[in-house]
């Protein structure tokens, strides 16, 4: 399992698969009646479908031994992050036409705007401070720490769905349970003294082997 | 030092790098081929809308037909009747707004009656073709708002409520008037699903009803009602948000006290029960524009819907932003 480059161009092809469709069902108009809606309502899904897969890469990465997983991370990441832009976007484009005051009367005024906002926002210094520098620039532990706003962004991503759905709470409860498990296991394993220990890791890109 | 090749190997039998590596490659490029097809399947699956127009079945719709009639309102352009007929909220029929145009299709409309009573003095049940017979339907062109941001211009079918309702006699002291969706797994074919309580209800004050342009609708486009859209007969309320308009009507029944509605019992803190489109109240979201269907961008969203003139008159001295 060492072909690591390759892993990551396939993920990176993937992760833009829903969007090439998405791209491509509009301009055969196979988007509904509401394009708009759609596009939003889709992106908003994704960031947290990205979301919950970061949070699995460690649970995945101690339950099946595969260590490189972790290296997959950071773009996984980044895509929740491109993801939750785009849907940031939407609003801000096709629900408010870029009315700034009007968008900050709806932070203010609506629970579930002011709880998606957070949890777009709570993702910004994690993109930020996605770079290998950065992370030796913070240094491991800070930068561990700094990242569990991670669990923030994607309780507050699962919430925002939550409250703007009107009465079908199927997909929402569905993902809080997906997050609620990936975050109880984390509180399970940091409680836990018998529980797997992480092994320590590099997250930063090791250096090249000599060819 | 000198490192001896196994006699074993020939060196004709190594594959040669560049064979190896391309080899290599091809498994790479089925590899991502065979993901990249995956994830599209499971997108497609999971999160791709499922849009189905449905059109009368071997004709265009009537709003594509050769020489079909312009309708419309000045600056009010009628929506696509593959957008009426697609994008809808059907509960009974799923909470995605595509479904009920596929699912609802199960729905029996025939025989359908409704019945008409309460405080009346002639209680009847009318069957929808009498309906018709007694009240011919003719074209109304209004604008329709949902309480979710989204609005369209539908050509509606129908006629005033007002004129069943003055038939029967209401006695003096009906205030109110209450409406019932079928509720029919077995005749009928609803789901009984747990999106909401059943039977879906809504309900008007007597002079709301009484209102010339409270409508029961049958038809679309000069169509008649396909299921998603609430066939055979529908309630047509055009200055109030869209759930307030009853799809399907089995019961129509005059009482004395205000009845309890569908939303409101749902979620009693977001919805009123007079749920008048109001640019200024906030309801479920900021209500001050709205997405045309079919337009890109949104407009301002009307005071009554843009029927102001018409039906203010009803809520003289009633503070609006209080009776949501």
């Amino acid at each position: 399992m060492k072909d690591i480059k390759f892993y990551k161009l396939a993920l990176f092809v993937n992760a833009l698969v829903p969007l090439a469709l998405l791209g491509w069902d509009w301009r055969r108009g196979q988007l509904g009646a509401s394009p708009l809606n759609f596009v939003t309502r889709t992106t908003g899904t994704l960031t947290l479908v990205f979301l919950v897969l970061t949070l699995a890469v460690t649970p995945l990465r101690k339950w099946t031994g595969a260590q490189w997983l972790v290296r997959l991370r950071r773009m996984v990441g980044l895509y929740a992050f491109f993801y939750g832009s785009l849907h940031f976007l939407c609003y801000v484009w096709f629900d408010k036409a870029f009315d700034i005051s009007g968008i900050a009367q709806d932070v203010a005024r609506r629970w579930f705007i002011l709880v998606g906002f957070l949890a777009f926002t709570s993702m910004v210094p994690l993109a930020v401070t996605s770079t290998d520098k950065m992370i030796k620039r913070l240094g491991g532990k800070r930068w561990q720490k700094l990242h569990r706003l991670t669990y923030l962004s994607a309780a507050a991503g699962v919430f925002h769905y939550y409250l703007l759905v009107k009465s079908d709470i199927r997909k929402p409860v569905g993902f809080a349970i997906v997050v609620g498990v990936l975050l109880g296991y984390r509180l399970f394993a940091s409680y836990s003294k018998r529980g797997p220990k992480a092994q320590p890791l590099s997250l930063t890109t090791p250096p090249r082997g000599k060819a | 030092m000198l490192i001896k090749k196994p006699d074993d190997i020939k060196g004709s039998e190594i594959t040669d790098r560049r064979v190896y590596l391309s080899r290599r490659n091809f498994m790479r490029g089925a590899a991502l081929a065979a993901t990249t097809a995956a994830t599209g399947l499971l997108y497609r699956r999971l999160l791709a809308p499922d849009v189905q127009p449905v059109n009368p079945p071997g004709t265009p719709a009537p709003d594509a037909q050769a020489g079909a009639k312009q309708w419309g309102l000045p600056g009010d352009a009628a929506t696509p009747y593959k957008d009426i007929t697609s994008f809808n909220n059907f509960y009974e029929f799923g909470t995605d707004k595509y479904s009920p145009a596929r699912r609802a299709q199960a729905l029996v409309t025939k025989p359908w009656t409704v019945s008409v009573e309460g405080l009346v003095n002639k209680p009847k049940v009318f069957d929808v073709d009498e309906l018709t017979r007694l009240f011919p339907p003719e074209d109304r062109i209004y604008r329709f708002r949902c309480v979710e941001g989204w609005s369209m211009v539908i050509p509606w079918l129908g006629f005033s409520l007002g004129e069943l309702i003055k038939s029967v006699e209401p006695q003096g002291n009906a205030k109110y008037v209450a409406f019932e969706t079928a509720n029919d797994k077995k005749n009928r074919g609803i789901p009984q699903t747990d999106a909401l309580s059943w039977p879906y209800v809504e309900g008007l004050r007597l002079d709301e009803a009484l209102h010339p342009l409270a409508t029961l609708a049958v038809g679309i486009y000069g169509e008649p009602l396909l299921p998603q859209n609430g066939a055979p007969i529908r309630l047509v309320v055009p200055w109030k948000y869209g759930f307030k308009n009853i799809k399907s009507v089995v019961r129509i029944k005059l009482i004395e006290r205000m009845p309890s509605t569908t939303w409101v019992a749902e979620v009693p803190s977001v919805y009123g029960f007079f749920s008048n489109v109001n640019p200024s109240v906030d309801v479920l979201r900021d209500q001050a524009t709205e997405e045309r269907i079919g337009e890109w961008g949104r407009r301002k969203t009307l005071p009554f819907n843009g029927y102001a003139d018409e039906v203010a008159g009803l809520y003289d001295g009633m503070d609006l932003s209080y009776y949501r």
